[in-house]
C-alpha cells in the first residue's frame, strides 16, 4: 500500500476516496478537508475567535488541534457532566491537552455550579441521558461563547455523526430537525454561531488523526450512551459503507445539496420570525416563560444525586 | 498473536500469522468501525501480522445524540 501523494509506504486507506496515505500526507489531508469545510460553508473568518466545545474524546481534541494548526484563535470549553469515573477521566484528558500546549480552557461543572449532574437529570426527567446531556451542553456552550465574546462555537461532529443524525431524522421524518441540520447555524439574538468543521471527515479518520498526532483521548464510550439509537444508526451505516464506500458522504452531502432547503417550511417559526421572549430566569430567548435549561434546573432542584448507569450498575472510577 | 480489544477491555490469543483483513473477519469486525494499532502507530489495511505481534483493535464509533 503506497501513499497516493508521495508513493512512500501508506499507513491508512480511505476507501471512499479510493486512496492510501502516509502519516504526513494523511495529517495534511485532514487539515485540508477541515479548511475546505470552513471555506465552503463560510464557517469562520480569519480574524474571528472560536470556542471549541471539548469533551476529551477524539473528535473535539482533534478539532482543537486542527484549528490551531490552521492558524485560528481557538480556546476550549469543557462541561463536567458528573458521569462518574468517565467524566473524571474525560476532564483530566482535556486539562492535560490544554496544559501541555499552553491553551486557554474554560470549564463549568454541572454539580458545582448548578447542583445537578447528567445521571440525576436523566432520572428526574425520566428521559434518555443524552437528552439532558445535550440540553445542558447546548445551553452552556451558548452562554460561555456569548459571555466570552467568541464569534462561534465549534463542535467535533464528523461525517459519521451527521449521517447518523440524518438517518434517524429521515427514518422518523422529523422535518423540523431536517430543516436545521446544516454544518453552520447562523448567530441569532441570544445564540452564537454554531459550526461543525469536521463534516467532511469520517470517524475512523478522526481516530487515526489522533493516533498519528499522538493525541491522547478517552477511548472508552460514555456509559450512558452505550447501546443508544445513534450508535445503532452508525453501525447500520457502516455496514452499508463497507459494501459501498462513499455512501455516507453521498447521503449527507446529497442532502445538503438537494434536500435540506425543501424542509425550510418545517423550521420552527421562532428561528425565522423572532417571536420569542426572554427567559424570566436567565434571559435567553425562549418560546415559554422559562427556557428548557431553567426548566431542567427547576426539576432537578433538591433531587437526590444518582450515581448509576442506565443499566443500574454503579459507575466506578 | 496477542489482540487487545477495547470497550470493554479484553485480550485474545489468536493463532497467526495472518493478514489484517483475515483477523478482522475472524473477529467479525467491520473495518469501517475500528483501527488496528501496533507499536503506537496504525497498521495499514494490506498488512500481514506475525505470530508474535501484539495489536490493539480500537473501536472508532462514539457518541450521544447531542
Amino acid at each position: 500500500m503506497k501513499c497516493k501523494v508521495c508513493r512512500e509506504p501508506a499507513v491508512i486507506d480511505i476507501r471512499r476516496h479510493n486512496a492510501n496515505f502516509c502519516s504526513d500526507h494523511f495529517l495534511k489531508l485532514v487539515r485540508d478537508q477541515t479548511q475546505k469545510a470552513i471555506d465552503e460553508f463560510s464557517m469562520l473568518g480569519r480574524d474571528e475567535r472560536v470556542m471549541v466545545a471539548v469533551s476529551g474524546g477524539k473528535d473535539s481534541l482533534a478539532l482543537w488541534d486542527i484549528l490551531l494548526s490552521l492558524g485560528y484563535a481557538a480556546d476550549g470549553f469543557y462541561v463536567g457532566l458528573g458521569i462518574g469515573g468517565y467524566s473524571d477521566r474525560s476532564g483530566d484528558q482535556v486539562r492535560s491537552f490544554a496544559a501541555e500546549r499552553g491553551l486557554i480552557l474554560h470549564e463549568v461543572d454541572l454539580r458545582e455550579t448548578y447542583d445537578y449532574d447528567v445521571p440525576t437529570a436523566a432520572a428526574v426527567t425520566k428521559r434518555v441521558p443524552c437528552s439532558a446531556c445535550g440540553l445542558s451542553k447546548r445551553h452552556l456552550f451558548d452562554k460561555a461563547a456569548l459571555d466570552g465574546g467568541y464569534d462561534a462555537v465549534a463542535t467535533g461532529h464528523n461525517l459519521d455523526d451527521e449521517a447518523a443524525v440524518l438517518f434517524g431524522n429521515t427514518l422518523h421524518w422529523q422535518t423540523e430537525y431536517l430543516a436545521r441540520q446544516r454544518p453552520v447555524l447562523p448567530a441569532r439574538p441570544g445564540f452564537p454561531r454554531k459550526i461543525k468543521p469536521l463534516v467532511r471527515l469520517g470517524e475512523r479518520e478522526m481516530a487515526a488523526f489522533c493516533v498519528l498526532r499522538g493525541i491522547d483521548y478517552v477511548v472508552e464510550e460514555c456509559p450512558m450512551a452505550v447501546g443508544n439509537k445513534h450508535i445503532g444508526y452508525k453501525e447500520a451505516l457502516n455496514e452499508i459503507e463497507a459494501r459501498s464506500p462513499g455512501s455516507k458522504q453521498a447521503f449527507y452531502f446529497g442532502f445538503l445539496a438537494r434536500a435540506v432547503d425543501r424542509f425550510a417550511d418545517a423550521a420552527p417559526a421562532h428561528t425565522e420570525a423572532g417571536d420569542t421572549a426572554a427567559c424570566t430566569r436567565c434571559g435567553v430567548p425562549t418560546t415559554s416563560e422559562i427556557c428548557a435549561f431553567c426548566h431542567l434546573l427547576e426539576k432537578t432542584s433538591g433531587a437526590e444525586p444518582v450515581l448509576l448507569t442506565v443499566k443500574g450498575r454503579q459507575i466506578t472510577a | 498473536m496477542k489482540v487487545n480489544l477495547r470497550n470493554p477491555n479484553r485480550t485474545l490469543d489468536v493463532e497467526g500469522p495472518m493478514s489484517l483483513v483475515a483477523l478482522l473477519r475472524r473477529l467479525d469486525l467491520n473495518r469501517e468501525s475500528v483501527l488496528v494499532i501496533r507499536g503506537g502507530t496504525l497498521v495499514p489495511g494490506d498488512a500481514h501480522l506475525a505470530a508474535d505481534d501484539e495489536v490493539e483493535i480500537r473501536p472508532v464509533i462514539s457518541g450521544g445524540t447531542s
